[in-house]
């Protein structure tokens, strides 16, 4: 297996000296809001007639705040309104505040799409920050496709879609997973693997993608089981018991929602405790917020690899979590999609300056290529493929609720939403 | 699948799987046995049956956060404390849902269906309003959690055995309540034939209520228990909902004894296909056999002979 690099141009010095020119150029367009406005008629900016008036522009929010997926929707929610707050207080877009229409999809997918359309057809608006599910996504997707809206999508996802009108802020697939499996096997030795999962699609593509991996691409390592599910299967001691049985290194766990909690409190009731490392388990669903729900105590010592965990430690992160604690309160936590779902406004802004346009067409063609230098996660960079250059990480349970990073790829991993060789 | 093992390796596998299978059968006990009140003796469809329940995990949060705070020196007990609590709070929310609407709707059992549906969606809201959209994530406390070694190979789940003690003291106390209790004599009364009981002069009325507290309030104890082996949050009672009509209505509306036979058969069939298929799979199976069971047979494993 080859780890995918990023060109060695944008790594080292040459890097650094891109962030400050970039910053340099951010401090340049927060002159004074009017001056701006005026230098971007609207009638210049807009000329397919979305919601962008002199003063302000307006995006969609939409996400579950109702209904089972609420439970995971709400911190992208809190995100993007702290990262819309915060762009106005710098004084906004193109000289206009942003202003944001939110609807709910109550967790049901044709909801979801009937709110798209509306967002899309009656309210006009400039791009919208929505989604969670695959289901939602997938659900939305022909709406955004026929109007032409533009959709900030923040979930780590199976990847095998790339949409013209869809940005993917959070990790496609193999971004996640392939780093993980590397990690556990170098530096832990792990040779066999359990793979299970909720049954439905991305922890089977996932986990199709973790045995093409297993199987295919690394030495001397196998899968010793596979198993999914039903979502909001509440009783795992059976599984418990065949994992006993396989006695495999790793348990690589894609368990979502409710079963979570289930799944790990019955483990460790089961006297197969993670912080023993064996076997290890290894997951890509568990953010700090499920860990909420689970308790730190149940997880502790519970492998996870994703982009983002609250507790790294460079200065674009703590702002971020210091703010998002002052708008939400201190008792927040912020998982992986949280903050990739803060990363969209920003991205968006970036997009539109660069196009000095609100028109779709044309923020879609400046799209590929824009850096954020003050991403929490650290630098990123959208792909032409609509996806983001991100660095993967392997963070370890703690009994607090939050992860201690114990790995983090040396370069950014090239999104790859169609993996050749894993499907 | 087998080969690479010992017999003593197959034998301890074996035997905490028999353990498995008898911790789901007290899983689905417990989560049944309120219905089985409210369904079997009233024909009340309680599509809130599973609200009911989280009501009784989230007094067991409040509960354990108060003890972690007030007193945390009685930590270790306050799960007992928090479920007689949670039987009383989901008891009189249950004496009150009853007489401001179940009560208007004994006349038309398909009403009752939507109502309590609509309930089911009122209280998820109101839960999400009060506790936030997350889980809440509950401390059990440390003696609760863990296993307990048998022998080398076989561990088994505390939490296991205290819900199966669990189920099996509620059971008894359903039992003693409905065959050897004046009240159960009236419900049993009821059931049988309504207008007969009234006319000997039994508060049919006052009966239905008490009815379905104590359905209600058995539902909360066990959601109280699940803490320990699920999840705590506004719509975490969908997860135990089907389940629970599954081994109602298979055991047989009406019948006590059914609604335990019904959830020893379900729990080992699914548990003995889980561990020989994916759980998908067995999941399916088990409902196919079901089907097939009641196509056959509609009334359920047990029945009572009814006048109606």
């Amino acid at each position: 297996m080859t780890d995918k690099k990023i060109p060695n141009a944008l790594a080292g010095p040459s890097r650094r000296a891109f962030m400050a020119g970039g910053a340099a150029l951010t401090a340049s367009l927060f002159a004074p809001k009017g001056l701006r406005a005026q230098e971007f008629p609207t009638a210049e900016v807009n000329t397919t007639g979305l919601a962008v008036t002199d003063d302000a522009v307006t995006i969609g929010i939409l996400h579950s705040v109702t209904g089972t997926m609420a439970i995971s929707e709400t911190g992208s929610v809190q995100a993007e309104k702290l990262a819309i707050s915060q762009i106005n207080a710098q004084g906004g877009i193109l000289g206009r505040k942003i202003e944001y229409i939110q609807e709910d999809g109550a967790s049901d997918w044709p909801t979801f799409a009937e709110k798209a359309r509306k967002l899309l057809v009656n309210d006009k608006v400039a791009s919208v920050m929505g989604c969670w599910t695959s289901a939602s996504r997938k659900a939305v997707l022909p709406v955004f496709e026929q109007h032409n809206g533009f959709l900030y999508y923040p979930t780590f996802y199976e990847g095998l879609e790339q949409s013209p009108n869809v940005i993917y802020t959070g990790q496609e697939a193999t971004q996640q997973i392939i780093a993980g499996l590397d990690w556990v096997t170098r530096e832990k030795g792990a040779k066999t693997f359990y793979l299970l999962g909720s049954d439905y699609i991305w922890p089977r593509t996932s986990n199709k993608i973790a045995r093409k991996h297993i199987e295919n691409f690394m030495e001397g390592t196998s899968v010793v089981g596979e198993e999914y599910y039903p979502l909001g299967h509440t009783q795992f001691n059976s599984v418990i018991n065949k994992i006993r049985l396989r006695k495999p290194d790793v348990i690589y766990a894609i368990v979502v929602g409710g079963s979570n909690v289930a799944f790990y409190k019955q483990l460790k009731a089961a006297g197969i405790d993670p912080a023993e490392e064996s076997p290890m388990v290894l997951t890509i669903s568990v953010t700090e917020d499920e860990i909420r729900g689970i308790g730190g105590e149940n997880i502790e010592g519970s492998y996870a690899c994703m982009k983002y965990f609250q507790s790294l430690e460079n200065e674009n992160n703590l702002a971020f979590v210091k703010a998002f604690k002052e708008m939400w309160g201190e008792d927040m936590v912020i998982g992986d999609v949280t903050q990739a779902a803060y990363l969209g406004p920003w991205l968006w802004k970036a997009a539109v300056e660069k196009a000095g346009s609100f028109d779709v067409d044309k923020v879609r063609a400046a799209s590929p290529g824009i850096e954020m230098t003050t991403a929490p996660e650290g630098y990123v960079k959208i792909h032409e493929n609509h996806h983001l250059w991100s660095k993967t990480r392997v963070g370890r349970a703690q009994a607090d609720g939050q992860y201690e990073v114990v790995f983090e790829t040396a370069d950014l991993v090239e999104p790859d939403p169609f993996p050749e060789g894993y499907q | 699948m087998f080969s690479d093992y010992s017999m003593t390796e197959l034998g301890a596998i074996f035997a905490m799987q028999g353990f498995a299978g008898l911790i789901l059968f007290s899983v689905f006990v417990l989560m049944a046995l309120g219905l089985a009140i409210i369904f079997g003796q009233m024909g009340v469809i309680n599509m809130a049956h599973g609200e009911f329940m989280i009501l009784g995990a989230y007094v067991t949060y409040l509960t354990s956060t108060a003890f972690a705070v007030y007193v945390p020196g009685l930590f270790g007990i306050y799960f007992f404390v928090a479920m007689i609590l949670a039987f009383i709070a989901s008891g009189l929310l249950g004496l009150f849902v009853e007489w401001a609407m179940i009560r208007h709707l004994y006349k038309r059992p398909l009403d009752t269906l939507l109502a309590t549906w609509g309930l089911s969606l009122i209280l998820q809201q109101v839960y999400r309003s009060v506790f936030g959209a997350r889980e809440v994530g509950v401390s059990i406390p440390d003696w609760m959690m863990g296993s307990l070694p048998l022998t080398d190979l076989i561990e088994i789940p505390i939490n296991g055995i205290f819900v199966m003690v669990l189920a099996t003291g509620i059971a008894l106390g359903v039992y003693y309540l409905m065959f050897r209790s004046a009240w159960g004599l009236q419900v049993r009364a009821i059931s049988q034939n309504r207008v007969m009981a009234d006319a000997v002069g039994i508060n049919t009325a006052w009966t239905d209520r008490l009815t379905f507290a104590i359905g209600c309030g058995v539902a909360g104890v066990a959601g109280s228990a699940f803490t320990m082996i699920g999840s705590t949050g506004p719509t975490a009672g969908q997860l135990y909902i089907v389940d629970t009509f599954l081994v109602v209505v298979f055991g047989g509306t009406g019948s006590l004894l059914g609604t335990i036979a019904s959830a020893f058969s379900i729990s080992q069939a699914q548990s003995i296909m889980e561990f020989f298929l994916s759980g998908s799979m067995a999941k399916v199976l088990t409902l196919l056999v079901v089907v097939g069971i009641l196509m056959i047979r509609p009334q359920g494993l047990f029945s009572l002979k009814l006048r109606k």
